[in-house]
């Protein structure tokens, strides 16, 4: 009998250049540019360190609901590694190793995380969106960077993250299909992290992967490993190129995993089996790379434990200088609530702030 | 200084939950990291970390204690060198002492005037600052006669030539030159590179125009109709209204979201629905609802320039109705501030959009019958001109809304509101407020003019706070 119906045909490997004892593959043909592997690990240490102290502080009171970031720290650092200035970051919701990478500091990190849309106002001029709240709706606006900056005679380039629950949004679908048809120079980068809250990667998508799905919009897609940071560089540098030089975008699925919670509201434990987590803390994207820094003798446990006091002292005086702004923030005038609704306060907006500072006088007395 | 472990919020709606257990005594030295409690809520088990050094001086709420508050104290540590009796000093009975306060303050505060102390409307006991009657245009301006359509039309094409950012994108803008010839020949000046056709996807286009947005150009965003801006309001309020806000005044997003709104003829249900209201609502967003040509053009080359996002409501009968527009090079009109369009001394007519067509026709009829109607037609929703309408009803002392949405939560409402807090001793007569039925459109068209405002209904309202 003729088969007229083709079966889906997803050919993807996940790509690999490190493996976990650190050894370098056959595919990585080059040696690795050491001190940018240095600076990279420096910088997923520090996410690690951060994102711990954010949820003791949070889980203290102190900071507001957030996600953490960690066990991506690879596929974040790999990736926003490979754009420049000129280029735009657009990040979902658990992108902080990102953003510090690009420049966000500990400080502003913690008075933002502490509620304060403070610590969110970076340089003008930084192309670094704030985190987007509902799922995917960054990704159209990704397209929409991307295309101003071609419009405006630049050659910029977009890079967007995103989970695989995101996927499942029609925001991914029509960004992806707006991008195709405007060849908007985006790189849609996914980071698969197995679970979207409680819900697991099975349950979101009967495509056998993410990645293939770019495929329906004409766009060229790869899967990656996640948790090894040479590989998603690697990737995300094709992807960047080939938009900034040919103004196509590119989809890379991350295959990482979220060995924390979802975000501070949720627990885990409640829906994901232990041997699960255990068995992705074996591929811990941090012991890979330093592996592979050890086997360069770039580093012993010695130079780790330094490193690692260092960057506890930089948190601690970050919480520090965060505490004072907070408190002063605390202290000032609450009606910077009114702040930034519109560029210029509307008229009404000036009679109830004086209505609430008149309330405010009174609540002291 | 002792400093006081309080109960933590493990998640954004926790009030209260149980001290499952404590993994410390009092005694015990901790440092940042140790394990000190269990906390139990209905929704998950969390193990409380300590941030800071120190000994455990006391535990002030006993394991397996329910119903502990979020910032109660519930343990304190003393620093180096402390001793127990340092605790009696601090053990003050609300947690604000040494740890940061919680954003959101406590509800049973005694202190909280609010509850008790309402703010009293205040009656206006002058009328506000009489705004001189300023004339839109120089005296002796040429008019020349144009449909809504073509001032819409001009108002894009003068922003355009003015401003390279410009560009405008929705279904069937280029080619086919708006699906209600809005957008008519705007193609064949500006090329495909600033007139762009788009995929069938209002929330898709609605992103994209939000990110170019972000991206330093100011699009121009059609909808076919409101209607189907429904799928795309996501973009439009979580992102292009919200992203100011959040940026902490970094990142902006002028963009104009512009389409027909409201009933149009024999369309029925899913494509008959008036958003004023909606939209008016939402902090962030600037809201115009043109009646006139002029109006039309002039406030959406305000809000073209303007730096933030803008709904801009039209009205597909009207589209096609002609008006006077004065033959000006850059002729804008401010958004936020209402047109007297009559003149009157016996009651207030407010309305906007195409409620005016009811309006002025009942006005010219009441004139008949010696009752004299102020007429003001809003145009801009958010901000609202409330002292237009204060200084119209202070004189006339009493009000009539109109317009063609829903009874709840409507325009009118908001108008009645402000009116009952600064105006309540000027007002004659309890304020009424014209609006659709309380139903979906229907769709034959002897129903869907009942389910509409009538000028007959605009005619008896007047004349019923005129005790007429």
């Amino acid at each position: 009998m003729t088969i007229l119906l083709a079966e889906p045909d997803p050919a993807f490997e996940p790509f690999r250049l490190l493996d976990r004892d650190g050894s370098l593959r056959d595919e990585a043909a080059v040696e690795p540019d050491i001190a940018m592997v240095e600076e990279m690990h420096e910088a997923m240490l520090r996410a690690r360190r951060v994102d711990e102290r954010l949820l003791s502080l949070q889980r203290r009171g102190d900071l507001g609901t957030f996600a953490p970031v960690k066990g991506q720290e690879a596929a974040q650092i790999g990736s926003i590694s490979c754009i420049g200035d000129e280029d735009w970051f657009v990040p979902s919701f658990r992108e902080m190793a990102a953003a510090l990478w690009r420049g966000q500091s500990l400080v502003d990190l913690l008075v933002a995380t502490a509620g304060w849309n403070e610590g969110l106002a970076t340089r003008q001029d930084a192309r670094n969106l704030p985190p987007a709240i509902p799922v995917a709706s960054q990704l159209p606006h990704a397209v929409g960077i991307a295309h101003a900056g071609r419009l405006r005679g630049e050659e910029s380039v977009v890079l967007t993250y995103f989970g695989d629950g995101a996927t499942s949004e029609g925001d991914f679908h029509e960004a992806l299909n707006f991008a195709s048809v405007l060849n908007a120079p985006v790189v849609f980068f996914c980071q698969n992290n197995g679970w979207a809250i409680s819900t697991p990667r099975a349950r979101q998508t009967g495509s056998r992967t993410l990645c293939q799905k770019a495929h329906a919009y004409g766009i060229s897609a790869a899967q990656v490993d996640g948790n090894d940071l040479l590989a998603v560089r690697a990737v995300t540098r094709e992807a960047v190129r080939r938009a900034r030089e040919e103004g196509r975008p590119s989809m890379i699925e991350a295959l990482t995993y979220r060995m924390e919670v979802h975000t501070t509201a949720d627990d885990p434990t409640r829906y994901r089996d232990d041997d699960e987590v255990e068995k992705w803390r074996a591929r811990d994207p941090i012991n890979r790379v330093q592996a592979l820094l050890k086997a360069r003798d770039q580093i012993d446990d010695e130079m780790i434990a330094a490193l690692e006091s260092q960057i506890e002292d930089e948190i601690n005086k970050a919480w520090d200088d965060a505490k004072e702004q907070i408190r002063e923030l605390e202290d000032g005038v609450p009606d910077a609530i009114f702040d930034h609704v519109f560029r210029e306060p509307t008229a009404e907006l000036d009679r109830q702030r004086d209505l609430f500072a008149k309330l405010e006088r009174r609540d002291d007395g | 200084m002792t400093i006081q472990v309080l109960m933590p919020a493990l998640s954004p709606t926790m009030e209260e939950g149980k001290l499952a257990k404590w993994n410390v005594k009092e005694g015990d030295a901790i440092t940042s990291g140790d394990i000190i409690a269990e906390i139990e809520t209905d929704k998950a088990t969390m193990e409380v970390e300590a941030v800071d050094e120190g000994v455990v001086g006391k535990l002030v709420i006993a394991e397996g204690t329910e119903g502990v508050k979020v910032n109660e104290v519930i343990a304190i540590l003393l620093e180096d060198g402390e001793d127990a009796s340092a605790i009696d000093a601090a053990a003050a009975p609300k947690g604000n002492g040494g740890a940061p306060a919680q954003a959101e303050k406590p509800s049973d505060s005694g202190s909280d005037v609010r509850h008790d102390a309402p703010v009293p409307a205040q009656p206006a006991a002058t009328l506000p600052d009489p705004e001189p009657e300023q004339a839109e245009w120089p005296e002796g301006t040429t008019m020349k006669t144009q449909t809504v359509r073509e001032a819409l039309r001009d108002a894009m094409a003068e922003e355009m030539r003015r401003d390279d950012a410009v560009f405008v994108m929705g279904e069937e803008v280029a080619e086919y030159q708006g699906a209600y010839k809005i957008t008519q020949g705007l193609l064949d000046e500006f090329s495909d590179r600033r007139v762009i056709d788009t995929p069938i996807t209002e929330h898709g286009f609605a992103g994209i125009g939000v990110g170019a947005a972000f991206g330093g150009l100011r699009p121009i965003v059609e909808f076919m109709t409101f209607n189907f801006a429904m799928q795309a309001i996501d973009h439009i309020i979580n992102s292009a209204a919200k992203t100011l806000y959040m940026s902490g005044g970094q990142m902006g997003c002028p963009i104009v979201f512009r389409g027909p709104n409201g009933a149009a003829a024999r369309v029925a249900a899913q494509h008959s629905q008036d958003y004023a209201a909606w939209y008016a609502q939402i902090p962030g967003l600037k809201v115009c609802m043109p009646y006139s040509a002029a109006d039309a053009k002039g406030l959406l080359k305000s809000a073209i320039r303007d730096p933030n996002p803008v709904i801009f409501l039209e009205n597909e009968i009207l589209y096609g109705k002609s008006f006077d527009v004065p033959d000006l090079e850059d002729f804008t009109v401010p958004i936020g501030k209402a047109k007297v369009w009559r003149q009157g001394t016996d009651v207030t007519l407010v309305s906007f959009g195409i409620g005016m067509t009811y309006t002025l026709e009942a006005a010219d009829r009441l004139a008949e019958e010696g009752i004299s109607a102020e007429v003001i037609d809003l145009r801009s929703l958010r901000p609202l001109d409330r002292g237009a309408v204060l200084r119209s009803v202070m004189k006339t002392n009493r009000c009539v809304t109109v317009e063609e949405g829903w009874p709840v939560c409507s325009i009118g409402n908001h108008i009645s509101s402000i009116l009952m807090q600064e105006a309540f001793d000027y007002l004659d007569a309890p304020v009424i407020n014209l609006t659709g039925k309380d139903v979906p459109m229907p769709y034959a068209a002897n129903l869907e003019k009942l389910a509409l405002v009538t000028t007959d209904e605009v005619v008896e309202a007047a004349k019923s706070v005129c005790y007429r």
